[in-house]
């Protein structure tokens, strides 16, 4: 197989790297660019813990490839954080202990931030079917949910 | 494996058609990939064709829509005029997958990975949706029920593929609906689906119907039979009946762990009724 050179945009800077033509953009970050904040739950879609946003869609990077990176703009967990500013969403899933192992995390947060740029105000059913698509094993989703909508309320008021 | 972007829908066709082996289009890749990993389909080609003109854009055509092949759910779903005019078909499309599915899952996509269950393509058939399908001989036009051949089969020809979809115009008094059935409420494979699209004239009467069923034969079946029995109804107990009964003697299901031919037969009769009645108040209609 011909190895890929891609040139893309990940968390605002330029990013370039080499894969092959298979290669998934989850392999890419992870392996490639030391971004190791994607997990790879399943591999097959199900799971959303390799969640990131493509051209500010979410996606999940088990299921792109990574050549379809090239002239993206990509954004991973790792940009989510301002320097050593935490995301309201971060800080809120630390202080109501919305997490156990944390695998889901990642995923979670991503998703749920993109959800909060499109609807600043959701419902708890309408987070419960945003993030249907993010499991989790440990927590039973009920913190999960709430930590979400205390991050909207805190981010609704700033 | 070789992964292409071509410059044009040419190069597309004529890449696929010097293709040998087993070469795939990418959309969304949301069956492309989950297949690439289990190994079950090993394609030596891969084109990718969503950065070409328009494939990308829902555009107003002739007081109807044309759906680029690389459209994903999640942007039909923020289509406003396409959502008041197609509802049945939107939320077909918006029923795929999560959130994340949604960002890239394409209509094309789920009719050319041909399964029977696929919940897009009732709402397609029932629109009477017909697919721009681009290949060596240049550009046809092929209403979307002729595009499955069986289950992940479809009758595209080598180096043909599909652009496009066309959502006809229609009259005022018009709207469409659909409904799956699946053990949970998220992520599941349809047991059973129906779409059903209605025109009614000014009294409220059915003028024109079309039902379409999923998951229960080899395809998705448009069922004739079904539209006509509605069709001068507004839609009473009578006429729900005979269309119940021409929607299950079109169903040929498999019999397997998700559901017994009984009971999905049964299923895709009440979900066509419910359909329709979904369908029917949408377009104005009163009884
Ligand atoms: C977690 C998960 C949940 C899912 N849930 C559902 C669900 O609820 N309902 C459902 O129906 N499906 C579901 N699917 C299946 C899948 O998401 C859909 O079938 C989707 O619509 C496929 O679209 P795509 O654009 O991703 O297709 P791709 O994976 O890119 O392509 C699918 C097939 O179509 C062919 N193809 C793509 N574009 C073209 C074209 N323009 N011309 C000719 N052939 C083409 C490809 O070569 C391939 O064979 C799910 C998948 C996952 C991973
Ligand atoms: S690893 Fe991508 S969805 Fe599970
Ligand atoms: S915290 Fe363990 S999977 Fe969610």
């Amino acid at each position: 197989m011909k190895n890929l050179h891609v040139t893309t945009t990940i968390n605002g800077d330029a990013a370039e790297f080499v894969c092959e033509p298979d290669e998934t953009l989850l392999d890419a970050l992870r392996n490639r660019l030391g971004l190791t904040g994607a997990k790879e739950g399943c591999g097959t879609g199900d799971c959303g813990a390799c969640s990131v946003t493509l051209n500010g869609r979410l996606v999940c990077s088990c299921l792109v490839l990574a050549a379809e990176a090239e002239g993206a703009e990509v954004a991973t967990i790792e940009g989510m954080a301002d320097g050593d500013q935490l995301h309201p969403l971060q800080r809120v899933f630390i202080e109501k202990a919305a997490l156990q192992c944390g695998v889901c995390t990642p995923g979670i947060l991503v998703a749920a931030k993109a959800l909060l740029e499109k609807n600043p105000d959701p419902s708890e059913s309408e987070i419960r079917y945003w993030l249907a698509g993010n499991l989790c094993r440990c927590t039973g989703y009920d913190k999960i949910i709430r930590a979400v909508q205390d991050a909207a309320a805190e981010m609704r008021s700033a | 494996m070789k992964y292409v972007k071509p410059e044009s829908l040419e190069a597309a066709a004529t890449l696929l058609a010097a293709e040998a082996g087993t070469s795939r289009i990418l959309a969304g890749g949301t069956d492309v990939l989950v297949q690439l990993r289990s190994e079950l389909v090993e394609p030596d080609l891969i084109v990718d064709i969503k950065h070409l003109d328009g494939l990308r854009d829902i555009v107003e055509e002739n007081g109807g829509f044309r759906i680029g092949a690389g459209v994903s759910g999640a942007q039909m779903g923020e289509h406003a005029a396409l959502c008041a005019a197609w509802p049945g078909v939107v939320e077909g499309a918006e029923l795929i997958g999560s959130t994340q599915i949604q960002g890239r899952c394409t209509m094309v996509g789920n009719l050319c990975n041909g399964s029977p269950a696929a919940d897009s393509v009732p709402g397609m058939v029932a629109a009477g949706a017909v697919a721009r399908v681009h290949g060596p001989d240049g550009e046809r036009d092929v209403p979307v029920k002729e595009i499955p051949a069986g289950p992940g089969k479809t009758n595209l020809g080598k180096g043909e593929f599909i652009t496009s979809i066309f959502l006809p115009a229609r009259p005022a008094n018009a709207s469409d609906a659909y409904l799956r059935f699946i053990p949970r409420t998220e992520m599941d494979i349809a047991v059973a689906s129906a779409g059903v699209n209605l025109e009614l004239a000014e009294d409220g009467t059915v003028s024109a119907a079309r039902v379409a069923v999923g998951a229960v034969a080899p395809t998705v079946r448009l069922v004739p039979d079904a539209g006509a029995a509605l069709v001068g109804s507004k839609l009473d107990d009578a006429a729900i009946a005979a269309m119940v009964s021409a929607v299950e003697a079109a169903c040929s299901p498999i019999d397997d762990k998700r559901g017994t031919v009984e009971y999905r037969t049964t299923t895709a009769g009440v979900l066509a009724k419910r359909a329709a009645h979904i369908a029917y108040d949408r377009a104005g209609g009163a009884k």
